[in-house]
């Protein structure tokens, strides 16, 4: 097995970090108690990925902890607040879509980042399918969730260009990740009566920089609260 | 046992009456269709309802660390307690259901004040090391209440604290665990385990309810099996348990008549302060209002949700009804890669 490029295995693992990190954030706020259960599984999945990740660089609450904000290379879509039951929905459907096929190809490989990917992908199908059926739900459920649904899909849209821009040490055709994933995106959301927004697949400025550790406000604040208590206590062990 | 429900009248009611007295006096299982009398299923629901609420509750002290866990390893392992809690309360409401009273009403008693959830999670974790003394000592008295619950007499009850209690277990041992690595720790989270542990002890010895001369459904509950035990030798009976742990935790337990009764062969301990236990039962602890608000707040927060998922299901089954297709899907046509319908 060849040894994984470290570069990767960090944008991949803090996209894990934290949106596990996010998703966290709805225990004990969830609307119904199945997705009490839903929701931390999820969270729990990725957090399990983000710690074998991270592991391939280094010490893995070396990386969490105490890293700042600019040494952080995820998404900054899995940064952003949890907002409503809709944009978490949005963001899981963008980011399981995305994390569906890149794990799908990055599988092939014969890194350590392919052995995770061939374990992880079975998580995310599951994670894929539980957005894309609330994206029906809520798309085709009422009038208000219809629109909250649309809103939240605009709002994040403009953060999805960003997740196909190459990532270093990674052989992957990301011109058809990127279709792929549109077309997938497309079909969901026509099937739940929902329009596809406008922004950076149609040409529109597209957020950006997570890759290259430019985060957006919010992150600097996430990141206050989850590493507080560690950096309290220098060098204890938990 | 298999003695059904009448369909009409109540002449038998005594016959059947008997003849549950006789299946519960005989450890017999009482399931769903079983005839029962009005007052075992009431004071079931009343039970079960607060212990599933207790659950959910129960799960805010501990999510409040969630986000500030110290490190990867227990982050893991207390959103997976936290999930744990979630899926137990959905087995309590489902045990609730088989007597007749849904999850919807139940929540409703719940956020309007009509039903209580065990007084212990209206105190706050105030430290991480709360996280432990909850897992140690509120979970370990959890364990203690109900290991005997899994011989309920009524089988739907008894069947889910079976699989409560096998994950009680992994929280108390977790709890254990965490109080453990501070305990052996740097100074300050030596003290700061002791602390917690200082303020969960006795709280966590309420848990267990009244004295005994004071408890209101005990005895018709032990005459019912559905309780086995009173609430003092449950008590005293997770003393025991605990002296020993605390003393290998190198953490001591916040009691000065704490003394090992040889005559008895239990551990003395002093006396409880029932007053506080009465003023946090009557809404004047320190996280009652918060509690409830968050619980409230988030069901109505999540309002649209459940009426979008009702509204979906009832369109997909009008279309099935039909033969229907969504225009949307029509349009695509076969070039659709997978159905996510
Ligand atoms: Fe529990
Ligand atoms: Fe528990």
């Amino acid at each position: 097995m060849n040894p994984a490029p470290a570069s990767a295995a960090l944008a991949l693992g803090d996209d894990a970090l934290v949106l596990s990190h996010r998703l966290g954030e709805w225990a004990g706020h969830a609307p119904v108690l199945e997705e009490e259960l839903a929701l931390a599984n999820i969270a729990l999945d990725l957090l399990g990925q983000a710690r074998v990740l991270l592991s391939l660089v280094g010490d893995e609450d070396e990386l969490a902890y105490l890293r700042e904000e600019r040494a952080f290379r995820n998404l900054q879509l899995v940064e952003q607040p949890r907002g409503d039951f809709a944009h978490t929905i949005a963001r899981q459907l963008y980011f399981s879509s995305y994390q569906r096929l890149l794990y799908e190809e990055l599988a092939q490989g014969d890194t350590a980042i392919a052995e995770l990917a061939s374990k992880a992908v079975k998580e995310v199908d599951y994670h894929r399918d539980h957005a894309e059926h609330w994206t029906l739900r809520l798309g085709d459920g009422t009038a208000e969730s219809h629109q909250r649904m649309q809103q939240a899909l605009d709002a994040l849209w403009r953060y999805t260009g960003e997740a196909f821009e190459p990532i270093e040490g990674l052989a992957v055709d990301w011109a058809t990740l990127r279709a792929r994933w549109t077309d997938r995106i497309t079909t969901v959301l026509r099937q739940a009566t929902l329009t596809l927004p406008n922004g950076p697949q149609s040409g529109a400025w597209a957020a950006g920089g997570g890759r290259q550790g430019v985060h957006t406000e919010p992150f600097g604040r996430m990141l206050a609260e989850m590493q507080h208590l560690h950096r309290s206590h220098p060098g204890a062990t938990w | 046992m298999t003695t059904m429900a009448p369909d009409a009248g109540t002449q038998d009611d005594a016959a059947y009456e008997a003849r549950f007295n006789a299946a519960v006096a005989a450890e017999e299982r009482i399931e769903p269709r079983d005839w029962m009398p009005d007052a075992y299923r009431a004071s079931l629901v009343r039970q079960i309802a607060q212990h599933a609420h207790s659950e959910i509750i129960g799960m805010q002290p501990e999510a409040n660390w969630i986000t500030r866990a110290p490190s990867l390893r227990r982050k893991a392992i207390l959103m997976a307690k936290v999930q744990d809690e979630a899926g137990h309360g959905l087995y309590l409401y489902s045990a609730a259901e088989t007597l007749g009273t849904s999850r919807d009403e139940l929540l409703d008693r719940l956020h309007a004040g009509r039903q209580k959830y065990s007084s212990i999670f209206n105190y706050p974790t105030l430290t991480w090391a709360d996280v432990g003394a909850i897992g140690w000592l509120v979970d370990g008295a959890a364990i203690t209440n109900q290991v005997p619950l899994c011989r309920c007499s009524y089988g739907p009850y008894a069947r889910a604290m079976v699989r409560i209690c096998k994950e009680e277990s992994f929280h108390q041992r977790q709890g254990y665990e965490l109080l453990l690595a501070l305990s052996k720790g740097t100074e300050a989270q030596h003290a700061m385990a002791q602390d917690a542990v200082n303020r969960w002890w006795w709280p966590s010895l309420m848990m267990f309810g009244p004295p005994d001369d004071e408890s209101a459904h005990s005895a018709q509950s032990m005459a019912w099996r559905i309780k086995r035990h009173s609430n003092d030798e449950l008590r005293q009976r997770f003393v025991d348990i605990c002296v020993p742990q605390a003393e290998s935790l190198g953490l001591t337990l916040p009691d000065p008549d704490l003394t090992w009764d040889e005559e008895r062969g239990h551990y003395a301990f002093g006396p409880i302060d029932w007053d506080e236990f009465r003023e946090v039962l009557r809404g004047n602890g320190p996280c009652n209002e918060q509690r409830i608000n968050q619980r409230r707040t988030a069901h109505e927060e999540g309002a649209w949700v459940r009426e979008a998922a009702t509204a979906y299901a009832a369109k997909q089954a009008e279309r099935s009804r039909h033969g229907y297709r969504a225009p949307q899907d029509q349009q695509q046509g076969d070039t659709q890669e997978e159905d996510i319908a």
